[in-house]
Parts: C-alpha cells; sequence; structure tokens
C-alpha cells in the first residue's frame, strides 16, 4: 500500500547569515492510508512547521517529502496551490470561514478553485450541500458563520475540507476554540470520518484529545521524539 | 440544533479522490467567468466599503462631464454671438486711432465713406453697410444720458447685421441722402428714455440736434463687445455733417470704422476678398501690401475665440483630469486598506487552492468592477450636475456624448492602473502569514 505521507530527512531552517533556526532537523516519517495521527509537542517543537510542510503551504529547506506518491518538495507556489486544492482538506483552530459568506458557500469554495473536472455552480451547490448534510447542516446551509455556534462553524469547516475528496485531512487544533462538550461532538465527527477510511492527520496539545488517535507523534526541538500506536 | 450524535451520512463521499491529479494550472487563472463572479461578491458583500472607494471614481467622472458641459455652453454661446454678427459677412475696418485726421498718420491712407461704392463694385459682394460711431450726451425731457453710443449707418445695416426693427422703421435711403434727424433706438435705450410710453414720434435732443424717433430696434443683445440694444441708429450722413465733421472731408472724405460687406454664399471668399483689397488699393494709388486695412471674416473672429475658449476648456479637462487621478488614489488606498483587512480571506483562499493569478485577478476584477460601477454612478451624477447647473445658472451646459466615453474610460483604466499595486500585494500574500493574520 502507498504511504499517504512519506518524508525523508525534512529539515527547515528559518533565518538567513548569522541567525538560523533549525524548526526540522532531518524527519523521517511514513503515514499510512486510513490513519488517525496526533501530532504533539510543546511550542517552538517544530509541529507547526511540519503542519504546514505536510499541508503544503510550505517548502522544506532540504529533504523530500511525497504525498500520496507525488513529490512535493519542488513544487512551486502555483503547483502547491493546486495539490492543496485537489488533495488536501483543512480545519483549523478558528474555523477559518468566510465571514460574509453563508456556509454553503464557504463549502462550494473549494469547487470554485477546482480545475480538473470542473462543476458547474449547480452541480458545486448541490455537492457542497450533500457535504453539509452529511456533517448535519443542511437546515444552516444560508446562514452566515456569525450566526452559527462554534461547533457548527467547525462542522462547516470540516465540510468544506471534504468537499473535493481529500486523500488528506490536516486538523490544526481542531478543538482548541471550542468547549468539552463541542468538542466532543467535532471529534465524534473526525471519528466517524476516520471509521470511514479517511486519513486524518492532526495537531493538537491537548492530551486527551490526542490519547483518542491511534497515533501519536510527539516533536521536540525539530526531530521526532516518540511515536506510539495503539 | 442537529449534533453529530447521529449516524454521519458519508455514503455519498468517496474515500479518495478518484481524478487525475493535474499539476499544470495553464495560466494560473481559473477563469476569468470565475474571477468576475467571486469579485463580484467581494463588491457587493461590503457595500459600504464598496461605496467608498467609488466615492472618488463617481466625483471625477461627474467633474469630467460636468467640466466639458460647462465648457461646451460657453462654446455654443460664442458660436451663436459669432453667427448674429451676421451670415458671410466680412469686416474691413481702417487704420483707426493711429494718427487720426490731421495727425502724424496723416499720409496713411484712411477708410472712408466712398470705400463702400468702391466694396460695392466688386462681384460677389451682395450687400454692404458701413458705420461710424460717437458718443453723445442724449437728452428726453428731464431725462439726460451721458456717453450714448450713437452710430451711424445705412439703410442697409439692419439686413447686413441681422438686427430687426420691433416698432415703426428703419431709415431710408431718401433720408440717408437728406441727412434727415431721424433715430431708431436700442431696446434698453429705448426703455431708459421713454419707461412704457411709446417712443415713436417722439423727439430725443442728441448734443444739439433734435431728432424724430421713427422705430425701436428688436433685442439683439451682446455680440462681440457691442451691446446692440443700448445704441441709437441715425444716418450716417447726419454724423458726418452735425457730429464728426472733418476739415479734410472735402479732399478725401469721411472716416468711416467699418465697412461691412456681405458675399454672396456662392462665391468664393477669399476669392472676393482679395478682389476688394486689389480694388481698394488701386483706389488708394497703393500696393497690396501697403494697404492699411484689416479685412475679417467670421471664421477669422471664431479662430480667435476659439483660442480662448480652448484655453478655458484646457483648464477645465487638468481639473477634472486631477479629480480622476484623485479618485484612482482613492482606490488604490482603500484596496490596499482591503487587501489588509481581508488578508485572512486571502489566506483561506490560498488554503483552498487559489493560485497567485486567482487572488491577483480577483482583486484586480474587484478595482475595474468598483470603477466601473462608480463610473456609472458619476455619469448620472454628472448629467444630473450639468442640467441642474445649467438651470440654476448664467452659464449655459450642453452634455457631450463624447465627454461620457472618455470619463467612463478614464475610469475604467484608473481602475486597472490603480487597482495592479494593491492586487499584486495581495498575490504575494504567503498563505502561514496569511491565515495566520487576526
Amino acid at each position: 500500500m502507498q504511504p499517504i505521507i512519506q518524508t525523508n530527512q525534512l529539515t527547515k531552517v528559518y533565518g538567513m547569515g548569522d541567525v538560523q533556526v533549525t524548526a526540522l532537523n532531518g524527519v523521517n516519517l511514513q503515514i499510512n492510508p486510513g490513519e488517525l495521527v496526533a501530532i504533539m509537542g510543546s511550542s517552538g517543537s517544530g509541529k507547526s512547521t511540519l503542519m504546514n510542510i505536510l499541508g503544503c503551504l510550505d517548502r522544506p529547506t532540504s529533504g523530500t517529502y511525497a504525498l500520496a506518491g507525488q513529490d512535493i518538495s519542488n513544487l512551486d507556489k502555483v503547483q502547491l496551490a493546486l495539490i492543496r486544492n485537489q488533495r488536501l482538506g483543512f480545519i483549523f483552530q478558528s474555523f477559518n470561514l468566510l465571514s460574509r459568506t453563508s456556509a454553503l458557500h464557504n463549502v462550494m469554495l473549494p469547487l470554485v478553485y477546482r480545475r480538473q473536472q470542473k462543476l458547474s455552480p449547480e452541480a458545486r451547490e448541490a455537492k457542497a450541500m450533500s457535504v453539509l448534510e452529511a456533517v448535519g447542516l443542511a437546515d444552516r446551509a444560508h446562514h452566515v458563520p456569525t450566526e452559527l455556534s462554534g461547533g457548527q462553524q467547525q462542522r462547516v469547516a470540516i465540510a468544506r475540507a471534504l468537499v473535493n475528496d481529500p486523500v488528506l485531512i490536516m486538523a490544526d487544533e481542531p478543538t482548541g476554540n471550542l468547549d468539552t462538550t463541542t468538542s466532543h461532538e467535532i471529534m465524534a465527527l473526525l471519528h466517524q470520518l476516520h471509521a470511514r477510511g479517511r486519513t486524518i492527520v492532526m495537531v493538537t496539545h491537548e492530551p486527551d484529545i490526542a490519547a483518542q488517535a491511534q497515533r501519536v507523534i510527539v516533536l521536540r526541538d525539530g526531530q521526532i521524539e516518540s511515536d506510539e500506536r495503539r | 440544533m442537529a449534533t453529530t450524535s447521529q449516524p454521519l451520512n458519508v455514503e455519498t463521499q468517496p474515500l479518495e479522490t478518484t481524478a487525475e491529479l493535474t499539476l499544470d494550472a495553464g495560466l494560473g487563472v481559473i477563469g476569468l467567468g470565475e474571477i468576475a463572479r467571486i469579485a463580484w461578491e467581494g463588491v457587493v458583500r461590503n457595500k459600504i466599503r464598496s461605496l467608498l472607494t467609488m466615492l472618488g471614481v463617481i466625483i471625477g467622472v461627474a467633474a469630467v462631464i460636468i467640466m466639458i458641459a460647462i465648457s461646451a455652453g460657453t462654446e455654443a454661446t460664442i458660436a451663436e454671438q459669432i453667427q448674429g454678427l451676421g451670415a458671410n459677412l466680412v469686416f474691413i475696418q481702417g487704420a483707426f486711432g493711429r494718427g487720426g485726421p490731421g495727425g502724424e498718420g496723416s499720409n496713411t491712407p484712411r477708410l472712408v465713406y466712398d470705400d463702400v461704392a468702391v466694396v460695392e463694385s466688386v462681384r460677389g459682394v451682395v450687400g454692404t453697410s458701413v458705420e461710424m460711431p460717437t458718443s453723445q450726451t442724449v437728452k428726453r425731457g428731464t431725462t439726460t444720458l451721458s456717453d450714448v453710443s450713437v452710430l451711424g449707418t445705412t439703410p442697409d445695416f439692419p439686413s447686413v447685421r441681422e438686427m430687426g426693427v420691433a416698432n415703426g422703421r428703419y431709415f431710408n435711403q431718401t433720408e440717408l441722402e437728406r441727412s434727415a434727424k431721424v433715430a431708431v433706438l436700442g431696446k434698453t435705450l429705448a426703455e431708459e428714455l421713454f419707461g412704457s410710453e411709446d417712443p415713436f414720434g417722439q423727439s430725443i435732443i442728441i448734443g444739439t440736434v433734435k431728432l424724430t424717433v421713427i422705430g425701436v430696434a428688436a433685442e439683439k443683445g451682446i455680440v462681440g463687445n457691442t451691446d446692440f440694444d443700448s445704441q441709437l441708429y441715425v444716418p450716417i450722413t447726419l454724423i458726418f455733417d452735425r457730429f464728426v465733421p472733418s476739415q479734410f472731408a472735402r479732399f478725401i472724405g469721411n472716416n468711416v470704422r467699418v465697412i461691412y460687406a456681405q458675399i454672396d454664399t456662392e462665391a468664393n471668399m477669399d476669392e472676393v476678398i482679395t478682389q476688394i483689397e486689389l480694388r481698394l488699393a488701386s483706389t488708394k494709388g497703393i500696393t497690396l501690401d501697403e494697404l492699411p486695412f484689416t479685412i475679417r471674416t467670421q471664421n477669422d473672429i471664431i479662430e480667435t475665440q476659439g483660442a480662448t475658449t480652448a484655453a478655458f476648456r484646457n483648464l477645465l479637462a487638468w481639473v477634472a483630469g486631477v479629480s480622476l487621478l484623485v479618485g484612482g488614489i482613492g482606490i488604490m488606498n482603500i484596496m490596499l486598506v482591503s487587501v489588509t483587512e481581508r488578508t485572512r480571506e486571502i489566506g483561506i483562499r490560498q488554503s483552498v487552492g487559489a493560485t497567485p493569478n486567482d487572488i491577483r485577478l480577483q482583486f484586480l476584477t474587484e478595482a475595474l468592477l468598483l470603477s466601473l460601477v462608480g463610473g456609472l454612478i458619476g455619469v448620472v451624477a454628472g448629467i444630473g450636475g450639468a442640467i441642474l447647473f445649467g438651470a440654476t445658472s448664467d452659464m449655459r451646459t450642453v452634455i457631450v456624448p463624447q465627454s461620457i466615453l472618455l470619463a467612463f474610460g478614464s475610469a475604467a483604466a484608473v481602475g486597472i492602473f490603480f487597482g495592479f499595486f494593491p492586487a499584486n500585494t495581495a498575490a504575494q500574500l504567503d498563505p502561514i502569514e496569511a491565515l495566520r493574520h487576526e
């Protein structure tokens, strides 16, 4: 089985000249399809940097990264944007929805920027609606984010992450802005996606959230400190 | 509220994308139709911000249209005045003021009354008139007006200068030959002297000469520098006899200020003018180059006036251009603020797959849309403003269709030009930074 994520000696160095900070120092990581992986680590451990590179928002200084068999280490900005659109779904701590745009149109956004097998506006709406339905928000489709609760906003974001059928879902502190009850709801949703065979990489600093994952990777000083499967 | 405790219906969701991965973005743009849709949403989503952005363009476009309308109105007024000079008219003016009878320029040939006959004899001249002014005190009963312009003319004057007689009649050839003491009053002058009374047949005293009023001219207004309504018209022979007698008149004839020649519309104007010049030169016994008279046509006067109005129009064009420029800078300012405000939005779009060109074109199209919509509002405001200005002020306004195109086109150009910098700024944002932006 081809791994979803395969990195080899992934290194990221920030800064030029005298002041150089090594955020990632030779990370070797393999994540297989269907895994739910939590990445933990204190601030400065390099987990955000790893997240950004795995999410194709940034490029490594050296080393290689293959996403579903596609080497992305040497792609340019435009190609990275295309990869993000076709292969990735993002869930953020602060939801990152367009504020004056309805839930439905937020979910449609990745479809708008899709270049292969383009959908008509009607087909986009139908597709976005079906995903909103799947996360239980069909009745809130025409509400703007400010009219939705935090949990609902995060579910819109999850629907948006799913709409282009990504190979990998990146979740950056997905419950960080939610209360305990809502956190459980969102985690339950992620578990259901996982149960359906989705590959999810989740960055968190909450041990009880990480404990729900089958695999927990702890970073320290830009290197993998531990990698435990349960 | 729906909760996730209900089973997730993900049956419709394929586990993995079946689509082939595309790494070729072409020009890196999802399509202009899509971009236009996104940009339009951006414009309508925040109406207040859009309106503020458009304000500069609205004012600029309206200013261009109003300024050009004022300038065109002024030109139209001047053109009408020039038309009012009389059709196909040639003005022959002597070297007046310099020298004068007995003065140092006395050997210079002067324009005299007898020259009228010379001009009239040229083929292509269908009518002539002549004028000699004098300034006199006019009395009627207890009313005394000083420095009234008294114009000595011939019976042809009303037809040559296109002046009507509203009440009574103009003097005739017999009265001219006899230096009859008759006068035709300008409308304003008639009112000043007689009020609401009928002046016809009444007497007035000019200087020391008593004249009978035989007519009142129709209103004509100010043409060039002459107020036709505030002067009075008498036979030119009366001027020679009683008001500006010249001791040389016996030898060289009576001075006149202007001889008017009306040219046949079929005739070649330049040829006729040359003939007049030749005939006058030979009468005076001098060469054509020595002829001290100026011969001008309506066109000459139009050109002179044209130079003045062109300067006025250029000034207005500058003012309007500057306001469009300021409008453009306004767009740029607010677009830049907007890019900063919407950094998060840009980051979100980038995270779901927008390329730098998608972002650049989105903002460029927004700027273009804002200036086009602003331009459209400006056109309406400009037309309305020009009409309102024309109705409420002394100045006339004429809306020039080309000015609408010009203003609208400039607005679009301004939008693209000043939208480019903010759009580029937006396109170059780093997605990680943009997503982190508060």
